[in-house]
């Protein structure tokens, strides 16, 4: 038994099974960290030969991608405006859609449509993203055809609402903790001078929640501007640059997951693919820390 | 407590009896029982590639097996660029290829020791089709090359009425995709509006339901929901309906062969099996799935 004297009082020792126990869950913690850092250096690697024989200017800034032709380019741009823009109608629709229904869930809705709602919304993340792909594909597009008389629905709305729809769990679970997390003496406060729930709900709990939802928002849509199978079989993957959502695009990750198959191993374009996923990489990468920034911010 | 204890014991000896009754059943369910004649023949072959050739190797695949109770064939697609990448690799026994190997690969399998050895295994059509709805009936090569390099944007151009193109391509790891570039657009590359679509049967359904869509697809695919163009070599001379027939004589200007490459001499099964594919019964497997069967004596 150790002696204790007056220097280690307020210190407890720790016994051997605590410490063990400790740097087992720690270097599990930390494999994450490593496997994270491991990926971002294989892509990193895996990229950098192809500016060997292309010159890295030319590839994120190039605007033609046409790696099978005569003449290669490797063009960044087609690609990165392509995920942009269905990411950005997926925002579009998902913000208004999660938000409102997160605020229903937390503030408005009964108890019982509650644990009704979450469970179904829960299944709608389950569904595997080649079926929303066919869905896309066989309903959606009937319905972008005629509703905008377009001579197709492969277009990047297709994909939007897909993946709007696939955002939609994620947004709704972070933005309903972020609502829950505001102090109910806010909401107390704001009903006792006279406020409707309605006013108390958009002026007080909403605003307070801000930087939390928009943190759900940009973790939702983190994670689909990494969805592959979907867009790959609703977006017609054309490889021009279009700003419209009515037009078909080709995103980066369709990109990588039509022509990875066929590259042999070491050739430029095999290469030119590690480059745009190590971009896609470092954009979810930063998408990600600012949402985790804007969480921590929350919780003061 | 005990009687919990006694339940989830009996609980758990249930679970495992029914993993090992399903195992064991599911295992056993895999051994081939021999049926027929045994004519020694056994192993496994691996065919990837083409999907044009995808379901005609199938087919064959099928025939084969139940002919030699004692092989597994397996096939898949992916492009004929994806057959040759796993040939390459050594991952697989033959590669079906749409178009002829590239000069590149035939070097990485040089390289390896296993120089290609190139067999011709059919003959298709590649066939251009456009919506039902469309009232243009043929075209010639330049007419084609031009819509597909975004020269002709509107079907009024060509005699039709007033009316987007919409262009429906594959993939650039397809074969048939090559072969298009290579003998159509003479090498130019696809305006970058053209769609690519996953596969033929996604060009296929995008063309019928397109009135403006134009696409390209193995002659074996072709359905009545859209309609095939005639195709003229020149501007003077007679179009050419797409048929088996046309492509076998020649007189059809987008005939091509379809090959399978082995790496190296191809092994005992791989030999039987190409034997197998140009056999009378393997011919008449390749006339009924919408090919063409090559000239005798390959």
């Amino acid at each position: 038994m150790r002696r204790i004297s007056i220097r280690h009082l307020g210190r407890v020792p720790k016994r051997r099974e605590n410490r063990r126990a400790e740097l087992a869950l720690a270097a599990l913690a930390s494999l994450s960290l490593v496997i994270l850092g491991l990926i971002f250096v294989f892509l990193i690697k895996e990229s950098l030969p192809l500016f060997k024989s292309y010159p890295i200017g030319t590839f994120l800034t190039g605007l033609e991608w046409q790696p099978t032709s005569a003449n290669v380019r490797f063009g960044l741009v087609p690609l990165l405006t392509g995920s942009l823009v269905v990411t950005a109608g997926a925002a579009l629709l998902a913000v208004p859609l999660s938000l409102g229904l997160a605020l229903f869930v937390s503030e408005v809705a009964p108890p019982r449509v509650r644990e009704f709602l979450k469970p179904c919304m829960e299944l709608l993340a389950a569904i595997p993203s080649v079926v929303w792909g066919f869905i896309g594909l066989v309903v959606i597009s009937g319905w972008i055809k005629d509703a905008f008389s377009l001579n197709s629905g492969l277009c990047a709305l297709n994909g939007s609402i897909l993946l709007a729809i696939m955002a939609l769990p994620t947004i709704v679970t972070l933005s309903e903790d972020a609502l829950r997390a505001v102090p109910a003496a806010y909401r107390n406060a704001s009903l006792a001078v006279g406020a409707s729930r309605w006013e108390t709900m958009i002026h007080v709990t909403f605003r307070a929640a801000r930087p939390g939802l928009v943190a759900a928002v940009m973790l939702g849509l983190g994670r689909v501007v990494g969805e592959t199978m979907t867009v790959l079989m609703v977006t017609g993957n054309a490889s021009h640059i279009s700003f419209s959502l009515l037009d078909s695009v080709r995103t980066m990750t369709a990109t990588i997951a039509a022509e990875m198959a066929e590259c042999p191993w070491g050739t430029p374009h095999y290469h030119a693919l590690f480059s745009v996923g190590a971009t896609l990489f470092v954009i979810t990468f930063i998408i990600n820390g600012i949402a985790d920034l804007l969480l921590r911010k929350e919780v003061r | 407590m005990r009687r919990t204890n006694g339940s989830r014991a009996r609980g758990l000896t249930a679970v495992v009896l029914i993993l090992a009754v399903g195992l064991t059943v599911g295992l056993a369910s895999g051994c081939r029982k021999s049926v027929g004649p045994q004519d020694g023949l056994t192993g496994s072959l691996v065919i990837r590639g083409s999907d044009t050739l995808v379901n005609l190797s199938a087919a064959w695949a099928e025939a084969f097996m139940i002919a030699h109770p004692g092989v597994q064939v397996s096939v898949s697609g992916g492009g004929s660029s994806t057959g040759f990448a796993a040939l390459i690799d050594g991952s697989v026994d033959l590669a079906n290829a749409s178009r002829p190997i590239k000069s590149s690969e035939r070097d990485s399998l040089q390289g390896k020791g296993k120089p290609a050895v190139e067999h011709v295994v059919a003959l298709d059509a590649v066939t251009m089709i456009i919506n039902p709805a469309n009232g243009v009936a043929s075209l010639t090569m330049a007419q084609l090359a031009d819509i597909l390099t975004g020269k002709i944007t509107n079907w009024n151009a060509l005699g039709g009425a007033s009316q987007a193109i919409t262009i429906y391509s594959r993939e650039t790891s397809s074969g048939t995709y090559a072969f298009v570039q290579e003998h159509v657009l003479k090498g130019a590359d696809f305006v970058a509006s053209a769609r690519l679509m996953p596969s033929t049967e996604s060009i296929l359904q995008a063309v019928a339901q397109d009135r403006g869509g134009i696409g390209y697809i193995g002659l074996g695919y072709l359905t009545d929901a859209v309609k095939p163009l005639s195709v003229a070599s020149e501007a003077g001379s007679d179009p050419v309906v797409p048929s088996d027939e046309a492509a076998a004589s020649g007189a059809y200007p987008l005939a091509r062969p379809l090959f399978v490459y082995s790496a190296g001499e191809p092994g005992e099964l791989a030999r039987a099996f190409l034997d197998f594919c140009v056999s009378t019964s393997g011919r008449e497997i390749t006339t009924e799935m919408g090919f063409v069967a090559p000239p005798e004596g390959n």
